[in-house]
């Protein structure tokens, strides 16, 4: 899916009589989908809003994100639909495909109006953040969804194991002292979703895997011919409890499904290399300073991630653990496949895969400055981002100049 | 004595954790044990042991940290440590402002952070911390500008406790190697075990955590840490026993089926007290729910040092205070 290693060759023209870049040791890639990020727009502005979220999207080199229903409203009804679609038309840098709430107010009782919703242009159907913990309501979902051709996406968590939950439950939350998120809380709710999907025939996409387990009971269910997608995150990639200790309880660490041990990164690489996860998504969930610079507990969950995403999964790539051909192939085709869409042809990013950079969250384009990167060098940086034909992100001069 | 597991906190945070001499640099704060070395631990020991001598004066003050000013924040409602805090920094002459607080830092809107640097513009040395969330002066410490030190946080760690304990334990064993040292209950919640579980095995001890399984850690490991859950089986082989407070929520939450279950298998009764060998100790971080994990009997007997503990507090913080904040820094 590598579209051109522009090794050798001296520039690029961007459209007729455009801009030409000089693109010597630089590869072109097709514009990143995002399955999962918050936009937090509307009613959380003060976390993000669409034009800052999207101008982050670009940064990272994603070109479609698909946003997340936990708004205030939550994207349950097509006004809200419809507003979030206007305010992406009009101030969004990049394609924003929204997903709307399973239930009405993500509240767990009841369905929303989603063929209605679907027909507007809700790609799937979410109340990410919290998981629909009624089996049979849930087992209704996929099915309605299904009628029309959207899955539902599910966040996997047992909410009465999780209930309390600060960090993964293991050697350091006990050092640490902090209520553990059990490994359990996210198998059992996996295994139901499997078999609902199982029941139905239906689709269901399964948010965020963090444990080893569950891995293995997507990993069986393919195998069965169950209709389950899976996607991951770059932080679940990278990242392990370890970190919230070596931070001294850093609360850019805190995130939900938590940080967990090495051997479950090493089961989700695995899982991605082998197929049984389907995608790469971000789960970018920018907040305020004052929800992060607080008690660990009382810090709200989540890593501002769309900037820093493909220079720390390129960090895989230079050791040797990750083929770079299959993280693009997790970035574009993976993601596009599970909403049953292709890829945008006028929709491109230009990285170069060997070049430095130092996290620096001040400049960030996202609101959020949320990310246990800060200060960290990553080896691998998006320079320009092109959406619908349109440079979206111009990274160059940047890059240039430093 | 059956070995069920190994088990328990390696202390891993901190570089410099368990080197045996002091650190080069000063020592900024005390949030817990678990970088403390061997040395160290005795430097704060010694130095309480200078301080009992100034409490035995009838003038009992010295002017170690005159012109410092020690802000005692309390996050979580507290009498002993409170009080203990704040005569241990007047008998070193310091100003002394206390205030309490409750909820988080988010529901009040204010960042953490925000407060402590206030304080400290305002002019505090040293900020002494309670808070009922783990980590908080975790979080203080790393960009308040003043030393902290953690008077309790959540569930994590509560090292001048710690201290206090070995400093009792010191007093009435002499030297911990080799000692055996049963923590009994609701471990899993508890920093008063998890900050004497890294003081105790720094110097030397074995330490026994006995409890229902429902209440004891289950992951971690580490070298002098067992855990066991029949304390009837623990008790002969102990120097020291440390009942743990029960929370009565525990039971409702159904870590516990009942009270009275947990006082049937882990209760310290006269019986129990019995089963311990002579000259074993019993300790007891207070407050104590007198007939549940506690029997008022066993509290008050001669084997009991609980009194000589809250005692002992005082010189115990006025020795980490001074460490601290006095001398020539």
């Amino acid at each position: 899916m590598i579209l051109a290693n522009l090794r050798g060759r001296a520039d690029l023209q961007l459209g007729s009589g455009g801009p030409r870049i000089d693109c010597r040791g630089l590869t072109l890639l097709p514009g990143f989908v995002d399955l999962h990020c918050h936009l937090r727009e509307p009613g959380l502005e003060h976390k993000e809003t669409i034009r800052t979220g999207t101008a982050a999207a670009a940064a990272g080199g994603f070109t479609t994100v698909c946003c997340m229903p936990n708004t205030e409203p939550a994207i349950d009804t097509l006004a809200t639909l419809r507003l979030v679609q206007d305010t992406a038309r009009s101030q969004g840098a990049v394609r924003v495909l929204p997903i709307a709430a399973v239930t009405r107010g993500r509240a767990g009782s009841e369905l929303t109006d989603m063929a209605e919703l679907a027909g507007a242009g809700a790609v799937a159907f979410s109340d990410d953040g919290s998981p629909v913990a009624d089996s049979r309501l849930m087992r209704l979902a996929l099915e309605y969804a299904a009628s029309f051709g959207r899955p539902v996406i599910d966040h996997c968590e047992d909410p009465r194991l999780t209930a309390g939950g600060a960090m993964h439950e293991g050697a350091v939350s006990e050092r640490l002292g902090l209520p553990g998120w059990p490994t359990a809380g996210e198998e059992v709710m996996v295994a139901r979703d499997i078999a609902l999907a199982a029941q139905t025939g239906a689709h269901v996409h399964l948010a965020h895997l963090s444990t080893a387990p569950a891995v293995e009971l997507v990993r069986a269910a393919k195998r069965r011919g169950i209709h389950v997608t899976a996607e991951v995150t770059p932080h679940h990639l990278t990242l392990t409890d370890a970190w919230v200790e070596r931070g001294g309880y850093d609360t850019n660490c805190k995130v939900n499904p938590p940080l967990r041990t090495d051997a479950d990164r090493a089961a989700l690489l695995e899982g991605l290399i082998d197929g049984t996860i389907d995608a790469i998504a971000t789960d970018h969930a920018p907040h305020a300073r004052v929800e992060k610079e607080c008690e660990f507990e009382s810090a709200a969950f989540g890593i501002s991630n769309l900037e820093t995403a493909f220079g720390s999964l390129m960090g895989l790539v230079h050791t040797g653990q990750l083929p770079f051909e299959v993280l693009v192939d997790k970035l574009t085709r993976g993601p596009a496949a599970v909403l049953g869409l292709s890829l945008p042809e006028d929709d491109w990013t230009l990285v170069d895969p060997d070049a430095e950079w130092m996290v620096d969250v001040d400049r960030f384009r996202s609101r959020g400055r949320n990310s246990p990167l800060h200060g960290q060098r990553l080896t691998g940086r998006v320079l320009l981002t092109v959406c619908r034909g349109v440079v979206a992100f111009d990274g160059l001069s940047e890059a240039v100049a430093a | 004595m059956a070995e069920i597991a190994v088990a328990a906190w390696p202390a891993v945070s901190s570089p410099g954790a368990g080197l045996e001499s002091a650190p080069s640099t000063p020592r900024q704060h005390c949030l817990d044990l678990d970088d403390y070395s061997r040395a160290e631990i005795e430097q704060v020991l010694e130095t309480a042991a200078a301080m009992q001598e100034i409490l035995a004066r009838p003038i009992k003050r010295t002017p170690a940290l005159r012109g410092k000013t020690v802000v005692n924040c309390f996050y979580e409602p507290s009498t002993r440590t409170r009080v203990s805090f704040e005569i241990a920094a007047k008998n070193l002459s310091a100003d002394v402002v206390t205030f309490s607080s409750g909820g988080s830092s988010v529901e009040k809107g204010e960042s953490l952070i925000d407060t402590a640097r206030t304080l400290v513009a305002l002019g505090a040395d040293v900020l002494v911390m309670r808070h009922h969330l783990a980590g908080a002066p975790y979080v203080v410490a790393r960009s308040a500008g003043a030393h902290v030190v953690n008077a309790g946080d959540g569930s994590h760690a509560h090292p001048t406790q710690a201290l206090l304990d070995l400093y009792t334990l010191r007093h009435r064993l002499g030297d911990l190697s080799g000692k055996t040292i049963g923590i009994v209950g609701d471990v899993l919640h508890s920093r008063v075990a998890r900050s004497n579980v890294h003081g105790l095995t720094r110097l030397g001890a074995q330490v026994v955590l006995c409890g229902p399984a429902t209440l004891l850690p289950h992951c971690s490991t580490l070298p002098g840490v067992t855990l066991e859950h029949h304390l009837d089986r623990l008790l002969p082989h102990l120097d020291a026993v440390m009942p743990l407070r029960i929370q009565k929520e525990r039971a409702s939450a159904g870590l516990i089926p009942s009270l009275r279950e947990y006082r049937r298998e882990y209760g310290m009764t006269l019986e129990r007290l019995e089963r311990l060998p002579a000259g074993a100790v019993v300790l007891h971080p207070g407050p104590m729910n007198e007939g549940v994990e506690i029997d008022p009997e066993v509290a008050r007997s001669a084997r009991s040092a609980i009194e000589e503990q809250v005692t002992n507090g005082v010189a115990v913080r006025m020795a980490v205070l001074y460490l601290l904040a006095g001398g020539a820094q």
